[in-house]
């Protein structure tokens, strides 16, 4: 069952005081919510903090604010709940538990935007409820839909809810336009994760919040955990916690940010610094691996679960994730021929920003990783191939899978809305 | 000018590549790859035919914004 720690020095502002029970709207409100703030005061807070978005892309939230406002039609605000990546629970959880924090910032989304109304996009059930409920205690003063996408890798991605809530199946479609161009009924359209809004809301709240990160850390024989930390905590904090610091190597970010270098575990929880290593924040997943597996089977796992998440509209991304799945499977089973790894190492690279979305990146990215970061151990499969990786070859694509901690509801009913 | 692709209409037929091979290129699988998204003055007209000759209109010729 997945635990919940916070290695804040402080309080730990995401989780909250009681991160194992649904916030009730009066909760919220006595923990400093839903209070009046001039929407410029808290635009430039948000510009201030430098807050970025926390569903993968990392783009800056400001900048997608005023992206959205300057277009000069009336805009869309959708929270997307939709937490696609397997290895990732925080946003579920959020939703779950704090129904509040993300509603009050999707309604703070809607003031900086002067956005004309707003949807919630949540996949999973428990969630779909806890935000239903949250509208229901507090009615927002703009029209407000909860929309249900089917659980699926891409249908979190922003041209993918944009064309689910105009009708479609939620499945991205080519860039430009960009939702912030044209998104829900061709309005520009405001696609902000459900984490960043909360962010947005705890800055209303208190202008001088530590910035901290929601994440999920996993790995197989780990009992998964829920974490909030400090931005720019390193990973290896986090392998010390979950007693990995031996780990041959750590797939970042969900399945977007590559597998690490163990060499590089100092590497801080921060865009810039994983950039620099070639990694990724995502979506904040983090999976260690245990002393004793390879990671190249956790790179053929990584690749056969995207190759099955492709919504198969690309054919350059049906053949691609294809090719490098079966080939980093042959290298893991000891078959492969020098040249599958020239192929491996020319795909990583060409098929970078070729689909429609960012799937066939993240799976080109996870076997520039392995290349990069485990060059003679990826050479060494070729002779024989690997005792690690035979020992461990039922290719298991669903070891990635978390699911969120469990939140306990007041028993009481729901008093009627105010 | 800006040569633009949808990724989910390229079906492969290459006949983009026989008619602006500075600007696209077959990956191994046989789908177009702009080289560079940026059309400079003198490739304008391999870039529009192009456009025109693809069966399935997977790429557009978009003005600079």
């Amino acid at each position: 069952m997945t635990q919940i720690h916070s290695l804040m020095t402080g309080p730990a502002p995401l989780l909250g005081k009681n991160p194992e029970r649904r916030e009730t709207r009066d909760d919220y409100w006595r923990a400093g919510g839903y209070r009046d703030l001039s929407p410029d005061v808290l635009f430039n807070r948000v510009k201030a903090a430098g807050l970025r978005g926390r569903g993968g892309a990392g783009f800056p939230a400001a900048a997608k604010v005023r992206a959205v406002r300057a277009s000069g039609s009336v805009p869309v605000v959708v929270a997307n709940g939709a937490e696609g990546e397997p290895g990732s629970a925080k946003d579920r959880w959020l939703m779950r538990a704090r129904p509040h924090l993300v509603l009050d910032g999707m309604l703070r989304a809607v003031d900086m935007t002067r956005a004309a109304c707003c949807y919630l996009y949540v996949a999973d059930d428990e969630a779909a409820d806890s935000m239903s409920r949250a509208l229901a205690e507090r009615e927002p003063v703009v029209p407000a839909r909860i929309v249900r996408p089917e659980h699926t890798y891409v249908a979190g991605e922003e041209t993918a809810v944009v064309r689910r809530i105009n009708g479609g199946p939620a499945l991205p479609t080519a860039k430009p336009p960009r939702p912030f161009e044209a998104g829900v009924d061709g309005a520009p359209t405001l696609v902000a994760n459900v984490e960043t809004l909360a962010r947005i809301a705890l800055l209303a709240a208190h202008p001088q919040i530590p910035d901290s990160l929601l994440l999920t850390v996993s790995g197989r024989g780990l009992e998964p955990e829920l974490v909030e930390a400090p931005v720019g905590t390193s990973v290896q904090a986090l392998a010390y916690r979950a007693d990995r610091l031996d780990t041959p190597g750590v797939l970042m970010g969900g399945l977007f940010g590559g597998i690490l270098d163990p060499r590089r575990l100092v590497t801080a929880l921060e865009p810039a610094a994983l950039d620099a290593v070639g990694s990724a924040l995502g979506c904040g997943a983090v999976h260690f691996l245990a002393r004793g597996e390879c990671p190249v089977a956790l790179a053929a796992d990584g690749l056969v679960w995207l190759a099955g998440e492709s919504s198969r509209q690309c054919g350059v991304c049906v053949s691609g994730t294809t090719a490098l799945a079966r080939t980093m499977a042959s290298v893991a089973a000891g078959t492969a021929v020098p040249d599958d790894l020239a192929r491996l190492g020319r795909w990583s690279q060409s098929l970078r920003r070729r689909g429609a979305c960012g799937l066939l990146d993240a799976a080109a990215n996870l076997a520039a990783s392995v290349l990069r970061s485990f060059g003679p151990l990826v050479e060494a499969h070729l002779d024989g191939g690997c005792t690690r990786c035979t020992a461990d070859r039922t290719p298991d694509a669903d070891r990635f899978r978390v699911e969120p901690p469990t939140v306990r509801t007041t028993s009481h009913p729901v008093s009627a809305p105010r | 000018m800006k040569l633009l692709l949808d990724a989910t209409l390229c079906q492969g037929y290459g006949v983009c590549q026989e008619k602006a091979p500075a600007q696209i290129e077959l990956d191994d699988f046989g789908y177009a790859a702009v080289l560079a998204t940026e059309v400079p003055a003198d490739g304008e007209a391999a870039a529009a035919a192009a456009v025109a000759a693809c069966p399935n209109r997977a790429l557009r010729l978009e003005p600079q914004r």
